[in-house]
């Protein structure tokens, strides 16, 4: 190549791990037939739950939007075939909780009928209004594919002061085992290159960085060739010293662009947006073949299962449909991963669908997942500091775990901890330390919930207080004006009446003395007012 | 069908206490068989000793405090500590010094302050100090390095002396012990000797005390592995023995007649010994990269200070134990920068 190496940093610590990125490729992507049942939760993305506008019995297409979310965080939830609804069910989803969510559950007719729902494609590429994109990307429900499944149209829509200059494309893939994006590299290097242009003309970046860790030859030779070159079109592919975690969104843009994505800010802030090469292939899916997203490529791997695979499934599908196409469990497997080794999380049983988040399901023999021996006392070795890539002392964020001491682990930077696992890798004392994180961040989420809640209970009752208070005074003022008319009006007539009748004026006359001269008795607080009619006082009084 | 679950990384772990002991173990062979090879069986007789008592002291303790025995036994940390000592004492000690040293380090240094991972100083130190402090005579008693010694004691002959106090006949303490390099070179500098004078001694070597130099030149074969391994970092060595050999170089420049090489001060004594093995006990030492600069810095300029002007011709031990105070301060003032976080941050 003409061009000069392109310039690497490095972030702090990281781990050199085995790989075992071979076991799963040594097929080609196969399309997983469909399951009986698809099971699909109505949160699959970072953000609000998506809400179903099917009922069951309806009969629903393929691509058809059976769950909407119309913040501006969401993703619409489309069905990933045809079929009827058998209803909306609490079903386990995957979570490391085990607990149900709310799921549309769709019986499979096996026609794979579209109906009218395919969106219809995108002629004028060259021309794509950026609006149009985003809109084509909101509609198709597309979320990032890297796991953390962020709603991508977001990242199409910089806010204005954040300047784009650079568009980062994560082909990193650095945790072990997993092997979808690679193998979609390797298969539609294409579409990926094209979803990255139309996603550049959308965000007109000065440059595009693909990064792809160097253990991927075949995907970074694909990717080569569906670009035409190392560099073009100021766009440049880079190959990385595979270092987990390389592919975490601001480890990459640092080994990239040397900038560090401000501790509680976005890649934006610093000019970047990051999208995984998965996200691009979808876009240009969604744009030239109107699909929205309904299926993903997911790596089955692991010694727990026989023939370790790429497959492209439907969402919904059942993890067991799954393994079962990736010749079924061996006999000795012991723990069932969504994700990979180092941040996914085991899963109790295999009936939990795969999501739009899914990218392996790592199903594990005893000895490739060791379980965690006896937990020793921390020896304060520094390794967990050593290997950090957030810059943290994991040591004593668990110190201060353990004691309870939160205020003391947010100071020490708690919330920028990424939960990569690497300082409990190398834990020599076999400690969980990500546990413990986790454990410290949900005490203060609940702390802070609960401060919210109280905070909010206290303005409610304030406002109670407020609007009882309001309402007496108000009843006080509408009895006192209508006391006020009622007192008003005899006046007048008296007035009228004393006009005409001297006598009828002087009892008048003499009454009001009287009156007076008794509430005079009666409030001793108060002298008697002459112009204001007793019944007022009394009225006063009640009020106090 | 049901799995097992267990949170992440599910990843094997890479080490455990048990194999970064065990590595420091064998890093410490190469310089325990040339100490033996100069000073002759009493040196294995002691770690042999030291090593079975601190697994004692080790197994009653955890007993004592109902913690699981088979575990922490078989972490090795005591074995290390044991062994440490072993090296640090001379080779002759009688007996009942290692029982009280070793017993000390870790009935009190280590399981009173809460056992592995709690105990605030190296208790390996902790234990020397308590005996060299306690038995000054016992504890000076070296012997001449093999090679000019007359006569070297046979295994029965040295098992005599350190279990029963009997030398061979017709033998005193006084023939047979002698000064270590830094003893000797304190003593005669206090009879106002110059420094060439001194070294001009066939106890010397080309550069440090003869057989010392041997022996600390197999610790840092065993100290280097040990970086090389990644089970120690090279922050506390690099840092310790070089502000020693600063230190000690700045003055030896100034006045070459009083002051000793750096080469000298790295080479004889327990600096190299100190400065890999011993400086580098994650418990008791400092954990942020930086800190462990600042440790190891400190631990050089301390044993420097007590060397030239101390009351002690060593100061390794106390050096290291003085900066084990600082530790925990040290690592408050020494936090790495926090990926995406600017500097000027920093509170309290």
């Amino acid at each position: 190549m003409t061009s000069t190496p392109h310039k690497l940093w490095r972030f702090n610590g990281g781990l050199k791990l085995p790989d075992h990125k071979a076991e799963s490729t040594q097929e080609t992507v196969f399309k997983a037939p469909l399951a009986e049942y698809l099971t699909l939760p109505l949160r699959q993305h970072i953000g609000e739950m998506a809400q179903p506008v099917v009922k069951a019995g309806d009969k629903v297409y393929k691509g058809q939007i059976i769950a909407r979310c119309d913040t501006y965080v969401g993703a619409h939830i489309h069905a990933p075939t045809s079929g009827r609804v058998r209803g909306i069910e609490e079903h386990p989803v995957p979570h490391p909780s085990g607990l149900t969510a709310p799921c549309v559950v769709i019986e499979v007719d096996g026609d794979e009928d579209w109906g009218e729902h395919r969106m219809p494609p995108i002629e004028d590429l060259q021309n794509l209004d950026p609006a149009r994109l985003r809109h084509r990307v909101r509609e198709g429900g597309l979320v990032g594919m890297g796991g953390a499944a962020f709603p991508s149209a977001v990242k199409l829509n910089p806010r204005p002061q954040q300047a784009i200059d650079t568009l980062v494309v994560n082909g990193a893939e650095c945790e072990p085992y997993i092997t979808c994006d690679d193998m979609l590299m390797r298969t539609r290097a294409d579409a990926v290159i094209q979803g990255l242009l139309l996603v550049k003309r959308t965000l007109q970046p000065r440059q595009c960085l693909i990064g792809i860790e160097d253990n991927k030859p075949e995907a970074l030779r694909a990717m080569t060739e569906a670009l035409g070159g190392e560099e073009n079109d100021n766009i440049r592919i880079v190959a990385l010293p595979s270092i987990y975690p390389a592919g975490g969104e601001r480890q990459l843009i640092r080994v990239l662009t040397g900038r560090e994505v401000p501790s509680e800010g976005l890649p934006a802030d610093v000019g970047v947006v990051c999208h995984n090469v998965g996200t691009l292939a979808n876009i240009y899916r969604a744009v030239i073949r109107g699909e929205p997203l309904i299926s993903r490529i997911v790596t089955v791997t692991g010694s727990g299962v026989k023939r370790p695979r790429n497959l492209r499934v439907p969402f919904g599908t059942p993890i067991s449909h799954l393994v079962a196409h990736a010749g079924g469990y061996s006999d000795d497997v012991e723990r069932l991963i969504m994700g990979g080794p180092m941040m996914g999380f085991a899963l109790a049983s295999d009936q939990v669908p795969i999501v739009k988040g899914t990218n392996c399901i790592l199903a594990a023999r005893g000895e490739e997942v060791d379980p965690p021996g006896p937990v020793m006392p921390c020896i304060r070795c520094g390794e967990c500091v050593r290997v950090c890539p957030a810059n943290l002392l994991p040591q004593q964020l668990y110190w201060f775990t353990r004691a309870r001491d939160f205020d003391k682990a947010q100071d020490y930077s708690l919330f920028d901890c990424i939960e990569c696992g690497c300082c409990a890798h190398v834990c020599p004392s076999n400690i969980p330390l990500v546990q413990f994180y986790r454990f410290a961040k949900n005490e203060i989420w609940s702390q802070e919930r609960e401060k919210q809640e109280a905070d909010a209970a206290r303005v409610r009752h304030e406002m109670r207080q407020e609007r009882l208070a309001r309402e007496k005074r108000e009843k006080a003022e509408r009895m006192n004006r209508k006391k006020q008319a009622l007192n008003d009006k005899p006046a007048e007539d008296k007035a009228a009446d004393t006009g005409n009748d001297p006598k009828k004026a002087a009892i008048q006359a003499a009454l009001e003395r009287a009156q007076a001269k008794k509430a005079a008795q009666g409030a001793d607080t108060t002298p008697p007012d002459q112009g204001k009619p007793p019944s007022d006082t009394r009225t006063q009084e009640k009020t106090r | 069908m049901r799995f097992k679950t267990f949170t992440s990384p599910h990843m094997s772990p890479a080490r455990s206490v048990n194999r970064v002991m065990r590595q420091v173990l064998y890093a410490l062979v190469p310089g325990t068989v040339a100490m033996a090879w100069f000073f002759g069986w009493g040196v294995l007789v002691n770690v042999l000793l030291a090593v079975t008592v601190a697994l004692a002291a080790e197994a009653l303790m955890l007993m004592a405090r109902r913690r699981p025995v088979k575990p922490f036994v078989t972490d090795l940390s005591a074995v290390v500590a044991g062994w440490l000592f072993a090296l640090a004492v001379p080779p002759l000690t009688p007996w009942w010094i290692t029982l009280i040293g070793v017993g000390f380090a870790i009935v009190v240094a280590k399981h009173l302050y809460g056992g592995l991972g709690y105990n605030p100083f190296n208790p390996a130190m902790v234990g020397y100090v308590a005996v060299v402090i306690s038995f000054p005579r016992e504890m000076t008693l070296w012997l001449p390095p093999g090679t000019l010694a007359d006569m070297a004691f046979t295994l029965p002959q040295t098992l005599q002396v350190i279990f029963l106090g009997q030398l061979p006949p017709g033998l005193t303490w006084d023939m047979i012990t002698g000064a270590t390099p830094l003893d000797r070179i304190q003593t005669e500098l206090a009879m106002d000797r110059s420094l060439s004078d001194i070294q001009a001694s066939p106890f010397f070597g080309a550069v440090a005390g003869r057989g010392w130099e041997w022996i600390n030149l197999f610790f840092l074969l065993g100290g280097l592995w040990l970086i090389q391994r990644r089970v120690i970092t090279w922050h506390v060595p690099v840092a310790m023995l070089g502000s020693l050999a600063l230190i000690s170089g700045l003055f030896w420049l100034i006045n070459p007649e009083v002051y000793a090489s750096p080469l000298f001060h790295l080479f004889s004594g327990a600096a190299i010994l100190g400065a890999f093995f011993i400086a580098t006990d994650p418990v008791s030492g400092s954990t942020t990269p930086m800190g462990r600069l600042v440790f190891g810095a400190g631990v050089g300029i301390l044993a420097y200070v007590i060397r030239a002007w101390g009351g002690y011709a060593e100061g390794v031990a106390f050096a290291i134990l003085l900066m084990n105070m600082m530790a925990p301060t040290i690592d408050h003032y020494t936090q790495p920068r926090v990926f995406g976080k600017t500097p000027a941050r920093k509170e309290g």
